[in-house]
């Protein structure tokens, strides 16, 4: 008798409206790294945001809204997977809290929550991914964004992937858990100081020596893209998963 | 003291170009952060303390009133007097009693915070009484007039040069030629200056950290022992102290102080940990013929049982604005009242209403690294997020932060929609962002191009290409 391969994880990729609107080399850069991993990925097309600038604006009943229809966009997965500690963090950790005093949304939310987990970490820690066979030349320094770190944990996976690369040198710079200031919409809120820790940030990005800057938010880097660019710097920067899945023919964010 | 919440914006414009300031902002970036660092290293049950120095608490916020009364029965067990407060005003006028009852002339005043809040030091002077601050940093600004910028290091945004000119322009009985380059030197002098001030005082006015139930004992910590002199030298010594610094017993204090100093300063204890329970008795070589404590509510009663509660575990140990990237950009003042940084945030509009310190709980990034250093796992981002919803509810917020945000969200919440419109925008878009693959101008996103370039998409979204992609593989199986 033979015994029957269990069969493939079914992920449903929450895309993020950023990655979504402004780099969708990211979405594909995530659907090749869980194919490769074993992975069958789908993207339901009822997806949209995840609400958070509504629930961070004070806005409970239209990030409830959101909460329920993305919840329901992705029941049907094993798992909910997106390219953002900040999105991921979001879906898992925040969404049950919405439905507090509901109990039939509540639990619903709470199965939703449990299968969600952010694109690096679910590769290493769900996937058991080890290393990536991909190539590139160069110094990277690795920017922790905070929803990721400190909500989820998420520090030293992409880390070990990176370090996986053959040919790239992860080198890090001074205060990488340091926030780099994006906050959503604070940085347009709040853009006098935003820039301000913005600025910081570059300093330690230019100061690691690094000639490429990844992270796995894509709020952040286009935050820290966009002050670099400004400053007139050539640092490359890029979402992690584009360079782990050996995707880097798009100009990098914010050009070269 | 003003209140200048309402003008945060303003105000954070004027610290970002002070170049003085700026420059003191660099000690709080390199000094407190590793200290701390070093010393819960050195700690392998540091978790666990505050795990522990939460519960205390919340025990304590549950059965305030008891513990409080406990306290109270104490205290006048052991010859010491009780006066309750409610608010700034009663607490000022209770004081000015029991100064006018011991005419008393001079005040010494240990590092109090409440103090700040209340606004002693103008009322006594306006009533004719000197207030004599004795912690360092308390008395540099007073020669300044100027108030703490943080809760324990109330100096932090001076430089040594600011210091000793102002030394220099009120301690006119010193040599002119002296040395005063060294921050012992400095030290040294403004010792000499207050200690015949300790002497002269009648009152000795205290904060507490700690106040024990079990005992009617109050507990101060302070790294120069200014405290000590404060509380023991004059005839009368006054606690000042909010409610929520009762704790049940002398046990659960000293676990609390397990991660005080180490989360404020990194020291394992503060050099100084002084108790004080009643006025001096026969047997005693010093202390008070008076001893008074105040209880002050001013507010925090209202917090109990609200969203807000959490925030009344706070030690006042300063690590979360240590640790935040806001208050490193802006400094303590910006914050506009007594408390900045992300306890600022969230005890302002609790304490003088959210219409004016609106802004605080919105000058965050959630970066969250306050309450990963909070010793007592205060939930200081979800809290500012709560101050949120009341503004949201309450319409506080800008007009053009809430239309723009109302305007996404009504494409979120349409998906159909969202994707027709994105379909036809972002390529159009992204032909905009030229070769360069940014935007150095754009309208409407000026808050964003003002100070960095905007990357530009790469053109067709993610899921119009997924559908291309999904119907290309259909067609090969067909």
């Amino acid at each position: 008798m033979t015994q029957a391969a269990s069969p493939a994880p079914r992920v449903g990729l929450f895309v993020t409206c950023l990655v979504d609107l402004f780099r969708p080399s990211v979405g594909f850069a995530a659907v090749k790294l869980m194919e490769d991993a074993g992975c069958v990925v789908d993207a339901p097309a009822a997806q949209t945001c995840c609400g958070q600038p509504a629930y961070n604006s004070g806005d409970r009943d239209d990030t409830r809204a959101i909460a329920e229809a993305t919840i329901e966009a992705f029941e049907e997965f094993d798992y909910v997977v997106a390219p953002s500690g900040s999105c991921a963090g979001m879906l898992k950790k925040h969404y049950p809290g919405l439905f507090k005093g509901d109990e039939a949304w509540e639990a619903r939310a709470r199965t939703f929550s449990d299968k969600v987990h952010e694109l690096i970490s679910f590769l290493t820690d769900v996937l058991g991914v080890t290393q990536v066979p991909a190539k590139a030349a160069g110094k990277v320094t690795y920017h922790d964004s905070c929803s990721g770190l400190r909500e989820l944990g998420i520090h030293d996976q992409p880390r070990k992937l990176v370090a996986s690369v053959k040919g790239l040198k992860l080198t890090e710079m001074a205060d990488a858990d340091v926030c780099c200031g994006f906050g959503g919409t604070f940085c347009v809120k709040y853009g006098e100081i935003s820039n301000a820790i913005v600025e910081e940030k570059a300093a330690n990005i230019a100061g690691s020596g690094a000639d490429m800057l990844l992270a796995s938010d894509l709020g952040c880097l286009m935050n820290m893209a966009g002050k670099l660019k400004r400053q007139g710097s050539n640092i490359e920067v890029r979402h992690v998963a584009e360079v782990l899945a050996g995707m880097t023919d798009q100009p990098p964010i914010g050009g070269k | 003291m003003q209140i200048t919440s309402p003008t945060f914006k303003a105000n954070a414009h004027e610290a970002l170009h002070d170049a003085q300031l700026q420059r003191a902002l660099g000690n709080v970036r390199s000094g407190f952060i590793g200290k701390r660092a070093k010393a819960v290293d050195a700690l392998p049950e540091f978790e666990e303390l505050r795990d522990n120095a939460k519960t205390i608490k919340d025990h304590v916020l549950e059965h305030l009133d008891i513990y409080l009364e406990a306290y109270e029965k104490k205290v006048e067990d052991a010859g010491g007097k009780v006066h309750w407060a409610e608010s700034a005003a009663e607490a000022r006028g209770i004081i000015l009693d029991i100064c006018r009852m011991n005419n008393a002339r001079t005040v010494t005043k240990g590092k109090s915070m409440l103090t700040e809040e209340i606004e002693l030091n103008d009322f006594l002077e306006a009533s004719g009484i000197q207030p004599i601050e004795t912690d360092l940093g308390e008395y540099i600004i007073q020669l300044r007039g100027e108030h703490p910028s943080h809760i324990i290091a109330p100096a932090v945004h001076l430089n040594k040069d600011q210091v000793e000119s102002d030394f220099r322009r009120v301690h006119t009985d010193f040599p002119k030629d002296r040395d005063l380059t060294e921050p012992e030197q400095l030290l040294s002098e403004a010792r000499q200056v207050l200690r015949q001030k300790y002497f002269d005082a009648d009152v000795g006015i205290t904060g507490a950290n700690f106040l024990i139930a079990e005992t009617g004992t109050s507990i101060i910590v302070t790294n120069e022992g200014n405290g000590d002199l404060t509380q023991t030298l004059p005839r009368v010594h006054i606690v000042l102290a909010s409610i929520e610094k009762v704790v049940p017993t002398l046990d659960d204090a000293a676990q609390i102080l397990r991660v005080l100093a180490r989360s404020a300063t990194g020291q394992e204890m503060s050099v100084y940990t002084t108790l004080s329970t009643g006025p001096k008795r026969a047997s005693d070589p010093d202390g008070p013929d008076e001893y008074h404590v105040i209880l002050l509510d001013n507010g925090r009663s209202s917090m109990l049982g609200t969203e807000f509660q959490d925030a009344l575990r706070c030690i006042r140990c300063g690590a979360c604005m240590n640790h935040c990237p806001v208050y490193h950009a802006v400094g303590g003042h910006a914050y506009g009242w007594v408390y900045p940084g992300p306890i600022g945030a969230v005890l302002t509009p609790s304490l003088v209403g959210v219409d004016k310190a609106g802004h605080l709980p919105n000058a965050s990034t959630f970066c969250g690294r306050c309450e990963a250093v909070c010793p007592m796992r205060i939930p200081l981002p979800k809290m500012m997020r709560h101050w949120r919803e009341k503004e949201f509810e309450r319409g506080l917020n800008p007009a053009v932060a809430r239309y723009g945000l109302k305007f996404w969200l009504w494409f979120a919440k349409r998906p159909r929609l969202y994707r027709l419109t994105t379909y036809l925008a972002m390529p159009v878009m992204g032909l905009f962002g030229g070769r360069k693959r940014r935007y150095r101008f754009l309208p409407f996103a000026g808050g964003w191009v003002r100070h960095r370039d905007l990357p530009a998409p790469e053109g067709r979204t993610f899921m119009q290409q997924w559908r291309d992609r999904d119907t290309l593989k259909q067609d090969a199986h067909a």
